[in-house]
């Protein structure tokens, strides 16, 4: 066994209002850079719908992710090592920039600048970013917003695509009348990330002490794998640099124990960011288990569990530091996904195992409710609509449990549950157990479980321990282990915070080279070219 | 002027290649990429860079059998001189075509499509005009005197004068004598040898062939130094509410 830590994030989707406040302000973090502006680290797509880029989900198209050969091994969906590295002068598999879309700016300096007296009112016309041509916008990162579109193009989800027909047929001529939700995304931060394992140059690298996937900037060469190799879709190329960029999990606040700029921000407070136990060994054989439909419980079953004295043990002893310890035992997300079970991974049958997890939305499921005429305060009745209005249900099964219909209505009933046992609590203080026999919960659980979904507040939302250096972390372990040692008095070197240093670092392991003006050096826009700098040699 | 020509520029130009390297290694590992271009344009590129690269690695491959390779090692092994020229110039023609259609397609999407033109940098405007000169006084030499013409055995001359480079005692009078368009190819090369280190040509150095045989995910230990832990926005807050005299800082 190979105990490590990974910091993981749950979504509860019938928070999600659909703001992009997430999106925006991890742009203006992150993104707002030449060569960037078509990426969103963080997006907010509407479901259903095609989602970005376009048809990103379908995996016979791209080619994302892993998949199981005919003598059951785990191998990437575009094929081995060899025919890989055949690809490289042009990748297949590569989406191009009008599968994301063409970004625009919009020349404002006609308003600012219009002279008195016209008679028309001057406008603004959007022009392409790439080429600096007028151009119509016929696309963006979330065209789709609240269905727009959807009577065009919905009818390609790839989700609906999958689902048996009738149903199916259902979602796409009912479109408006159905239900729709809206799904926030950002990398995963895989276990068994594709990404990583397409990379030729061996640049991008998932970090041993909290999983974060990064991409070594010095290392990359851009052949642009990993970025046709996620199935979700969540590497990009920086056009400027030439070079594939990534959401980093804002590493730098992570390590400082804040949340990231997409949790901080987020309007519906619908992220949670703790840390999960896992074990390293156990990824590989959970990856590849024969049945889409077993994936959802063979990747809980990686997670350890961190009450679990054994697996405490065996964390202290590979030198994991005790508040890290702690910090697991309190995530939100292990008891999300492990304790009440809530939490659903995005398109598990990816076989990445991804680490950000979704509640699944209740909402549409109450819409049906209502249109069916039915009462959706009545646990009864939402529980019938879940068993026999199967639409919004068997959707919701496409995208997080591989199809799998009883484990996402499991989860829903336990949501519906959880809300009509708190209304009668609330309302006349009668506990209804017959509720909790149907889902196999406890009442204490039960409220916890509220609680956390309703009214948690910051820092229970956000369990984040602070990052260790190495050294740091040995040495607690060892002082953790000797209660006597005189290592982690006050101002010893045990003390955790008096080992790491004030300091944020854009790139792991990387120190700050100032900017060296010079003949070839990159020009202010990230562009290797020919710089003649006037004011070489005389600062 | 011999001696400067056959002899100066050569190892001029392979001391530029070798300090450029070390030097944009050591100062611009963030620039060392192929700069893809996949994303802006997909339909041509998809034709012309595997054209051109083929034909660029079988072009690279044959100059190395060519000029590294003596005629003598080539005779003992049983080639005869008939079937070398043979594979050499059909073999140069074939790769050498893929190589001119592959460049002409690269150049050409520079030129038609606005996206890919918007980042053409100087420096790949440079290489361009390069690599074409290049190509085409190659191609003109093998095509033009080789199998249209009355044929040069360069083997005699050229080659032996290229491996004498690196045993440092080249003989100048070997490439006096040569016809121009080789002249030029030759002198051409080094120049193009020197350009290569601040270029995109970088990248063929990167070729990841030791793909092959790492694991699939790979680990790594964060190095540096950590950030201070921050205080939470509730303390923060809490903080701004204590008297100035309380000691808030
Ligand atoms: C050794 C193996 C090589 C590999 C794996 C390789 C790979 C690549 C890749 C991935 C690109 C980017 C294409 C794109 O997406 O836009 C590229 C571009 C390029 N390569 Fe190579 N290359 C190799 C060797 C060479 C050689 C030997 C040359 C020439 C001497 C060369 C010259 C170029 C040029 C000029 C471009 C720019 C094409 C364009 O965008 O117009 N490469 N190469
Ligand atoms: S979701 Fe993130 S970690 Fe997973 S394969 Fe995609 S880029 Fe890699
Ligand atoms: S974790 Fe950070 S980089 Fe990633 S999507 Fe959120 S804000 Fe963006
Ligand atoms: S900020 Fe929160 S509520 Fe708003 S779109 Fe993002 S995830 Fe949804």
């Amino acid at each position: 066994m190979k105990i490590r830590a990974q910091v993981a994030m749950v979504m509860n989707l019938d928070k999600c209002i659909g703001c992009h406040t997430c999106s925006v302000t991890c742009k203006q973090t992150w993104t707002n850079r030449d060569g960037t502006e078509y990426v969103w680290f963080n997006n907010v797509e509407t479901k259903p719908g095609i989602g970005y880029p376009k048809h990103y989900e379908d995996q016979d198209r791209w080619h994302g992710g892993w998949q199981l050969d005919d003598k059951g091994r785990l191998k990437l969906r575009s094929g081995g090592r060899l025919k890989r590295l055949s690809r490289l002068f042009a990748n297949p598999d590569l989406p191009s920039i009008d599968d994301y879309y063409e970004p625009a700016t919009f020349d404002k300096d006609i308003l600012v600048n219009a002279p008195a007296g016209l008679k028309d009112t001057p406008v603004k016309r959007p022009h392409s970013a790439l080429t600096g041509e007028p151009m119509a916008v016929t696309w963006g990162a979330n065209w789709e917003d609240s269905l727009g579109g959807a009577h065009e193009h919905a009818g390609g989800d790839p989700n609906i695509a999958r689902m048996p027909s009738e149903a199916a047929a259902k979602v796409k001529f009912e479109f408006e009348k159905t239900f729709m939700f809206h799904l926030p995304r950002i990398c995963e931060h895989c276990l068994n990330p594709a990404c990583v394992s397409a990379c030729p140059s061996g640049a991008m690298y998932k970090r041993e002490e909290d999983g974060i996937v990064l991409v070594d900037q010095d290392r990359c060469r851009g052949w642009r794998m990993c970025v046709s190799a996620c199935p979700y879709k969540k590497v990009y190329v920086n056009h400027t640099t030439g070079k594939a960029e990534k959401c980093t999990f804002c590493f730098p606040r992570i390590e400082a124990g804040q949340p990231t700029i997409c949790s901080e921000t987020c309007v519906g407070r619908l992220r949670y960011l703790g840390i999960v136990l896992y074990d390293e060994d156990a990824v590989l054989a959970a990856a590849s288990v024969a049945d889409e439909r077993d994936l959802l419980d063979a990747q809980r079953a990686v997670f350890l569990d961190p009450a679990d004295p054994a697996v405490r043990q065996a964390a202290r002893e590979a030198g994991m530091p005790p508040d890290w310890l702690d910090a697991a035992e309190r995530s939100p997300v292990w008891r999300l996904i492990s304790e009440y079970q809530v939490a659903l991974p995005l398109h598990p049958e990816y076989r990445t195992l991804p680490m950000v997890w979704y509640i699944p939305p209740l909402s549409p499921v109450l819409d049906a409710v209502g249109q069916a005429g039915r009462d959706d305060t009545d646990a009864d009745d939402v529980f019938h609509t879940i068993r026999d209005l199967r639409i919004p249900v068997e959707y919701l099964a496409e995208l997080f449990t591989a199809g799998d219909v009883e484990a996402v209505a499991g989860v829903l009933m336990k949501l519906a549950a959880m809300r009509s046992y708190m209304r009668a609590r609330t309302l006349d203080g009668t506990v209804a157990t017959d509720l909790l026999d149907g889902i196999g919960m406890t009442a204490d659980q039960v409220e916890a479980m509220y609680r956390l979904l309703a009214v948690a507040k910051y820092d229970e939302r956000y369990v984040i321990p602070v990052a260790h250096t190495k050294d740091a972390a040995a040495l607690e372990a060892q002082a953790a282990a000797h209660p006597d040692c005189a290592l982690d008095c006050a101002g010893g070197p045990g003390m955790t915070t008096e080992a790491t240093v004030q300091s944020f670092h854009l790139v792991d392991g990387d120190e700050v080279r100032p900017g060296r003006p010079g003949l070839l050096s990159r020009r202010a826009d990230g562009r290797r070219g020919l710089t003649i700098n006037p004011l070489r040699g005389r600062s | 002027m011999t001696t400067l020509v056959w002899i100066v520029l050569p190892y001029l130009c392979l001391a530029v290649f070798v300090a450029g390297h070390v030097w944009r290694w050591r100062h611009d590992q963030f620039g060392w990429t192929t700069h893809t271009s996949q994303l802006l344009e997909n339909r041509l590129l998809r034709l012309a860079s595997p054209l051109f690269h083929l034909g660029a690695l079988g072009v690279i491959g044959g100059h190395a059998m060519g000029l590294v390779v003596p005629a003598s090692l080539t005779e003992k092994i049983g080639i005869s001189e008939h079937l070398y020229h043979l594979t050499a110039v059909w073999g140069g023609t074939v790769t050498g075509a893929m190589l001119v259609a592959g460049l002409a397609l690269l150049i050409a999407r520079r030129f038609v499509n606005g996206r890919v033109r918007r980042v053409t940098t100087t420096m790949d405007k440079v290489l361009y005009t390069a690599l074409a000169v290049m190509v085409a006084l190659g191609m003109t030499a093998t095509v033009g005197t080789n199998l249209l013409g009355e044929g040069y055995d360069y083997r005699e001359t050229i080659a032996v004068w290229f491996r004498g480079i690196f045993w440092f005692q080249p003989d100048p009078a070997l490439m006096s004598g040569a016809p121009l368009v080789y002249q030029l190819h030759a002198i051409g090369g080094f120049l193009l040898l020197a350009l290569w280190p601040f270029t995109r040509l970088v990248h063929v150095w990167s070729a990841p062939l030791a793909y092959l045989w790492r694991p699939y995910v790979v680990y790594r230990a964060r190095r540096g130094a950590v950030p201070a832990a921050q205080p939470t926005p509730a303390a923060v807050r809490d903080r701004a509410h204590l008297p100035i005299s309380s000691g808030r800082a």
